[in-house]
């Protein structure tokens, strides 16, 4: 049933955990591969459809895209919809850098979409204490961080009334603290070297964190939400590099009497110099930022984005441009909603007809109008906001 | 956490900006200072921390010889009369992260400063070098205003030289001279003291709004008022939670983003081109337009008024039984 995977058996050069992600001999990730040896299922056209009929809207430009493409027991969630039942929503962020590109934002966007698609509440985890262990922050730095990250998720316009945010540093303890030691309790140490590849020099610290991103899954975590509803589902959108600890999740579930989560996963957002190219914190020019100027978007998409047009117009209009490699055109297919209007771009695109130029022109358009919306909501967003959406406190509304 | 003299003294010389360095024993008056490097020519700079009703600050950096009237520079901000006063020293450590008797322009180089507004004295540009405290009562550096500027630049500030004992009238048909000097980007709650430095804004590329909306909504030929827009930006700016929670505000912005959308779309040609079909056409593009804009605008319009009743609540202490 579940495959449990160990890092050396991924495909040889090819390695995928939360966190290090890179392709064979540095190129592509091959998807396919990664959804066998991890055991996971391709989100069809059957099930989006799906989506499409119980939500009564236009299912989301990252399902029609494939961004979106894997999911775990998806179906069964579905499953349960179609009967009148119920389930929450569960995604996080580790906060280790306090600018964000929209590549941190994908996973975000979409949440929200499901929010309102399917009327259900959402608890968000900010995992800063992972962050303070990994990228070795200090305790205060990576609680600040978590604070300004959360006012860029809530601009993403997540819905206060069904919309739970908070910090392991504040949250952990009581019945979330229990249900990480029940977890804990079913994890060998060769477990999760297994699955998450630590060594005896790793820290404590480390070894543990696991369970702190598994128990968000169970509805008894939050009793001041889901009290008496212990059979509430879970679903999950994630970037599928969190696949590892959703494994171990699932496994021990059914061994402390809950229910396992759902999961339906994306994949990874490329980086502006290429699918190959990494993107980088540090490099300011890999990725486009929610604080980039309009300025600073055209800047750089004319200059870095990797274009997969000929090196000249005789050659374009002639042998027409790579989509497979073209950045652009992968960026619209994340961004741009009007499917006629991508079909049409990426057709007169690949002929050669329409040049590099064009492509990138439209692109900074709909790029812009993204910042912009996302730079007017963020600016009102205010401390007091971010504490009422990290109150611990009874939402209501949150089926409505 | 502030820049030391050490980091500003290393992104000086990173920007290849020529100074020269001289080291005293703590001085925190300008006359003090002048004992040590006033024999040297060049200008020596007098330095204010101000702040405005809003709670916006500014510096205020001029040659030791210039007069500065603060009752002048308010009006000509903009800000009436007496609307400017010394800051408090609290805020000294807290915005610009530097001791007393130090204020600089090199503090803005601290993120915490970053909604400063800085006036530099249109003297120092004629002078070959002036003195400036690196963050640190005990050292001098000279450069020259070019350089200043470069570092200004650097950090992604506009330099801006006023001739600061001008004294132009402000009036009805005279706006203030120097209005535009005030940053729009500050937030401070009314109801906190001086806690300043708890103010969020992203970025210092805010856009002001006119261009704002323009961009959002794509090829919208908006005709907008700049100057009350723009005053509401401040507004809504220095109080996000009052002003994003105001229905009025709410339901003019979104009507105005589409009367804007339906004067763009409806041209001579598009008249031409679909006759009395254009409303239905108009109609489906507002809706495919807008949609994202309104629905964002409105969850945070949502948003602000639950965290409205949030704060009340919790100050209330209400228990229901």
């Amino acid at each position: 049933m579940e495959k449990n995977v160990r890092e050396e058996e991924n495909e040889p050069g090819q390695i995928v955990n939360p966190w290090e992600v890179s392709g064979k001999d540095g190129g592509k990730i091959d998807y396919d591969k990664l959804i066998d040896k991890f055991g996971c299922q391709r989100l069809d056209q059957t099930l989006i459809r799906r989506v499409e009929r119980l939500t009564s809207r236009p299912p989301h430009v990252f399902l029609r895209r494939g961004v979106f493409f894997a999911h775990r027991d998806f179906n069964e969630i579905l499953d349960a919809y179609e009967r009148g039942e119920k389930f929450y929503l569960y995604t996080g962020r580790g906060p280790s850098s306090e600018a964000l590109h929209l590549g941190h934002l994908v996973p975000f966007m979409f949440t929200k979409y499901l929010q309102d698609a399917f009327k259900v509440p959402l608890v968000i985890q900010l995992t800063d204490d992972e962050k303070c262990m990994w990228k070795n922050l200090s305790v205060e730095e990576s609680q600040r961080l978590a604070r300004e990250n959360a006012k860029d998720i809530i601009a993403c316009g997540f819905d206060i009334t069904k919309t739970f945010i908070f910090s392991d540093f504040d949250y952990v303890g009581g019945a979330f603290y229990k249900n990480m030691v029940r977890v804990a309790k079913c994890v060998t140490f060769n477990k999760v070297v297994g699955i998450f590849g630590f060594t005896a020099e790793d820290h404590i610290g480390k070894i543990s964190f696991p369970p702190v991103q598994a128990v968000p899954s169970f509805p008894s975590s939050f009793p001041h939400l889901f009290s008496g509803k212990d059979d509430l589902r879970c679903l999950i959108p994630c970037a599928i590099d969190q696949d590892p600890y959703f494994r171990m999740t699932r496994d021990v579930a059914p061994r402390i009497g809950y229910q396992k989560p759902s999961l339906i996963e994306s994949s990874f957002f490329p980086a502006l110099q290429g699918e190959t190219g990494k993107m980088s914190a540090s490099d300011p020019n890999s990725a486009i930022y929610v604080t980039d100027s309009a300025k600073d978007i055209k800047n750089k998409i004319n200059k870095y984005a990797f274009s997969g047009g000929q090196d000249s117009i005789e050659n374009h209009r002639k042998y027409g441009a790579n989509l497979e490699v073209d950045i652009p055109i992968k960026y619209l297919g994340f961004f741009l909603e009007d499917d006629d209007e991508l079909e049409h771009i990426r057709k007169e695109y690949a002929t050669g007809r329409m040049l590099t130029g064009e492509v990138k022109k439209r692109l900074i358009e709909v790029l812009t109008e993204l910042v912009e919306r996302h730079r007017r909501a963020r600016a009102a967003v205010t401390d007091e906001m971010v504490d009422a959406f990290m109150a611990v406190r009874p939402l209501p509304g949150m089926f409505d | 956490m502030g820049y030391s003299k050490e980091q500003l003294l290393q992104r000086l010389q990173e920007l290849q900006i020529d100074f020269a360095h001289y080291d005293h024993p703590v001085v925190l008056t300008v006359e003090a200072q002048a004992k040590y490097v006033g024999h040297l020519g060049g200008g020596l700079s007098k330095n204010l921390f101000l702040k405005d009703k809003k709670h916006r600050f500014y510096i205020v950096s001029a040659l030791a010889g210039t007069t500065v009237d603060l009752k002048v520079l308010s009006q000509r901000l903009g800000l009436g009369k007496g609307g400017l006063r010394m800051a408090p020293e609290e805020s000294l450590q807290e915005i610009l992260q530097v001791p007393l008797g130090c204020v600089t322009p090199f503090a803005l180089i601290n993120d915490s400063a970053r909604h400063v507004s800085l006036l530099l004295d249109q003297g120092f540009k004629a002078q070959e070098f002036c003195f400036f405290h690196p963050l640190s009562n005990d050292v001098t550096i000279s450069v020259n205003s070019r350089d200043l500027d470069k570092f200004l630049i650097s950090i992604g500030k506009e330099p801006s030289y006023v001739d600061l004992e001008a004294n132009p009238p402000v009036g009805k048909d005279q706006p203030p001279d120097l209005a535009a000097l005030v940053l729009a980007g500050t937030i401070v709650l009314p109801d906190l003291s001086e806690k300043a430095g708890s103010v969020q804004h992203p970025t210092e590329n805010t856009v002001p709004v006119a261009n704002n909306l323009a961009a959002v909504t794509g090829k919208a030929a908006k005709k907008s008022n700049p100057t009350s827009v723009t005053k509401d930006k401040q507004q809504a700016a220095a109080d996000p939670l009052n002003a994003n929670g105001n229905v009025r505000k709410f339901v003019e912005e979104i009507i105005d983003k589409t009367s804007a959308l339906l004067l763009a779309e409806i041209t001579k040609d598009s008249i031409q081109q679909h006759g009395d079909q254009l409303g239905t056409v108009i109609s489906d593009s507002i809706r495919k337009r807008l949609s994202l804009d309104v629905e964002s605008l409105a969850m945070m319009f949502k948003n602000t008024v639950y965290t409205q009743g949030y704060i009340a609540g919790s100050q209330t202490g209400f228990v229901r039984k």
